[in-house]
């Protein structure tokens, strides 16, 4: 079978087993709609929440943003499972036992006032919608690569399954889907990444391959080689920081405390039975998680390496045709500079203004003509660094079936994450906005109806943003987190520890951390992205990392504002008491 | 909430003691995170960097590897050590009914 046809295969297996688990665990009550009816094991929710947290970002992107940026990749690696141990430890227990449907219902309740709810949701909307725009995205170039069809063919493919499961299934359909998709990523992540350790090193462990001497024998470790293959071409070296200090632990930081404030994270442990379950469960989600986590940095360092020897110095004509076959939807650029004939892979960018465009025709080489203006690097090559997980089977000369198997893997990534994301978007609308808000007497049955209704609005939207990208999708991301960071996470995180702090001090808190996060990261990126420079950052920290300063902007006014205003009342103060422990209040009776 | 259910009418005493030993536990595993993962992986990389450790410098094994074999761990060790300090004050929920808390949280069915 050629790979095409193993592709569709793969594809259709497991799209039909999604729908099958998404036809058999339907949601019949807005309890099994927002929260799986809280009766899902830890170890089940474990993996629905990696599978939820793990996006095609993660399963896509992040090998290939440390392929080529060597240690300084490091952020994502820490930050995106570093702040599972603040989930853990700081918000899901508690959150747990407040025992509600959403994160803006613990936010409003706490702080005893709609406005709260309000923006929470407000928040909620932005980092959600931001978020899956990507995901959708990532759905139509998987098909247009692998499947041969059009971006938008794949796109509407990818809506019409996640309609069906999310909006019929609600979190009790998602969650159960999201533990095969779980099944199938890993699984794809893990084959290819096996078969290149075991090719390079001879060590079937990708997690030890880093340091495992190559079988080329050089004697070298693949990070010896690598430092040393790169700062030869004049690259710094794989294991060197290129940027400060400071802005590395400011990224991180934002990174870690904006995934702990992620609705769709968090709403992920209101599913389980007990707060001893929520302790648990976070603990098997890292563990889920890490499985892949620990794997990138290793497929990122034989990418770069089995790059560098592929394309270093050879000529065009030789190139094996993952090379070519990447060219022809214009994620590689070939431009022979100085007309040697010969590809020079080196420092910088090789053209003009990003992604390079291409003329009709073909150059003397056969290679596609790049119309981008030439930079005066010696570098001739553009790569596009989303390609290294999707091209590396190719690169290393796998069988056809695992290209297939990563294909599946990398749908499973994006639409387990859309799923997670439409669900608090509806979820948000149907339960805080419509019922809480605005019309008290919404009745269960209307507020399911509202709940997939608000599901299916979200997928059209969301199916838009993937159709018709807006240009500024990547650099978003920045703002997801940082607004997660700089809002979210310290509202909750005093309503459960700070038992003083009062609605006032929280609303100011969030207006002020969001607000000047939001102004930060706009400025950066949209009014003056010529600025976007290390000399105009303030204290060196880059429109990536302001989160972390945006939290410490929240927490100071919230505690300033909270000083100056009245007390939260009486009843507030026992609810956080009942939240601080993990059984049911009134039945105190037998225990001592 | 409703408010006439959400308080337990063991002494306050109780639960307060509960509270500053959840205190403690969260400090010394917050710091490890903070040291393994801020301290080794980014602060200290550079010198730590000096060393091997599986091949790897020690201070990229840390940013790549190390720290998140840590977070695992802190997480496991957290619901372990909370669960005895649950046994100690009497307040492990492992006789709770399933999902206790949807139908008796007050602000969902009573608002």
């Amino acid at each position: 079978m050629s790979t095409t046809a193993l592709t569709y295969l793969f594809v259709a297996l497991s799209f039909a087993l999604y729908i099958g688990i998404a036809i058999w665990s339907r949601a019949a009550s807005t309890k099994e709609f927002y929260v799986a009816g809280g009766h899902v094991h830890p170890i089940a929710n474990g993996m629905a929440t990696a599978a939820d947290w793990m996006s095609a970002a993660s399963f896509i992107s992040m090998a290939g943003i440390i392929a080529f940026m060597g240690y300084d990749g490091s952020v994502y690696l820490m930050g995106w499972t570093g702040g599972f141990v603040l989930l853990a430890l700081l918000l899901a227990p508690y959150l747990r036992k407040f025992g509600q449907f959403t994160v803006p219902d613990f936010l409003g309740e706490r702080y005893y006032s709609k406005t709260a709810r309000v923006i929470a949701v407000l928040c909620l909307l932005i980092v959600s919608f931001t978020y899956i725009a990507g995901q959708m995205r990532g759905v139509g170039i998987v098909f247009s690569r692998f499947l041969e069809v059009d971006i938008n063919t794949g796109v509407y493919t990818g809506m019409a399954i996640v309609f069906f499961y999310a909006v019929l299934g609600g979190m009790k359909g998602i969650t159960y889907t999201q533990v095969a998709q779980y099944c199938v990523m890993i699984f794809a992540y893990l084959v290819p990444a096996i078969f290149i350790s075991m090719l390079l090193t001879g060590n079937p462990l990708p997690q030890l391959g880093l340091g495992t001497t190559l079988e080329d024998g050089s004697g070298m470790t693949v990070l010896a080689k690598l430092d040393a293959v790169l700062t030869d071409l004049g690259f710094a070296a794989y294991t060197a920081s290129e940027r400060a200090t400071i802005d590395v632990f400011a990224i991180t930081a934002a990174l870690m405390i904006g995934t702990a404030g992620l609705p769709h994270v968090i709403v992920r442990f209101f599913t389980v039975p007990k707060v001893s379950d929520a302790r648990k469960s976070a603990g098997w989600a890292l563990l889920f998680i890490a499985l892949l986590y620990t794997t990138a940095p290793a497929i990122a360092s034989f990418a770069r390496l089995n790059f560098v020897d592929t394309v270093q110095d050879a000529t065009y004509e030789t190139m094996p045709d993952w090379f070519k076959n990447w060219e022809d939807i214009g994620l590689i650029g070939w431009s022979d500079k100085n007309e040697d004939g010969h590809i020079q892979y080196g420092p910088g960018n090789a053209f003009e203004g990003g992604a390079p465009t291409f003329g009709e025709e073909r150059g003397s080489h056969g290679e596609r003509v790049v119309t981008s203006a030439p930079t005066a690097a010696d570098n001739e090559v553009y790569v596009d660094r989303d390609i290294m997980v999707l091209a590396n089977p190719e690169i290393a000369n796998l069988p056809g079936w695992v290209m297939a198997l990563v294909a599946a893997g990398s749908l499973a990534a994006a639409l387990s994450t859309a799923a997670g994301l439409l669900l608090v978007i509806s979820s948000s609308v149907s339960h805080d906005l419509v019922k809480k808000t605005f019309r008290a007497g919404t009745t269960e049955r209307q507020e399911l109806l509202y709940a997939r209704l608000s599901a299916a609005v979200a997928v059209v939207v969301a199916g838009y943003f993937g159709i018709n990208p807006p240009g500024f999708v990547a650099q978003v991301v920045a703002f997801a987190f940082g607004l997660a960071a700089a809002s979210l996470f310290p509202a909750l995180f005093m309503g459960i520890f700070v038992k003083s702090m009062n609605r006032d001090g929280a609303i100011a808190g969030m207006i002020a951390g969001l607000g000047f996060t939001w102004v930060y990261i706009a400025w950066f990126k949209f009014w003056e992205p010529a600025a976007n420079v290390a000399e105009n950052w303030w204290f060196g920290i880059s429109p990536e990392g302001i989160g972390f300063v945006g939290m410490i902007v929240n927490f100071v006014v919230a505690f300033a504002v909270a000083r100056f205003t009245v007390k939260p009342p009486e009843k507030v103060r026992e609810l956080v008491d009942s939240i601080r422990i993990p059984v049911r209040t009134q039945s105190n009776a037998p225990k001592l | 909430m409703s408010g006439t259910e959400s308080h337990r009418d063991t002494s306050g005493d109780r639960t307060q003691a509960y509270w500053k030993a959840n205190l403690r536990e969260l400090a010394w595993l917050l710091a490890i995170w903070f040291t393994c993962s801020f301290g080794f992986g980014i602060v200290l990389a550079e010198p730590l960097n000096a060393f091997t450790f599986l091949g790897v410098p020690l201070g990229f094994w840390f940013a790549q590897q190390g720290a998140i074999y840590i977070f695992i761990m802190l997480i496991f060790v957290y619901a372990w050590r909370m669960h005895r300090v649950d046994e100690r004050f009497g307040l492990e929920d492992d006789n709770e009914p399933d999902s206790y808390d949807l139908d008796d949280a007050g602000g969902e069915t009573q608002a």
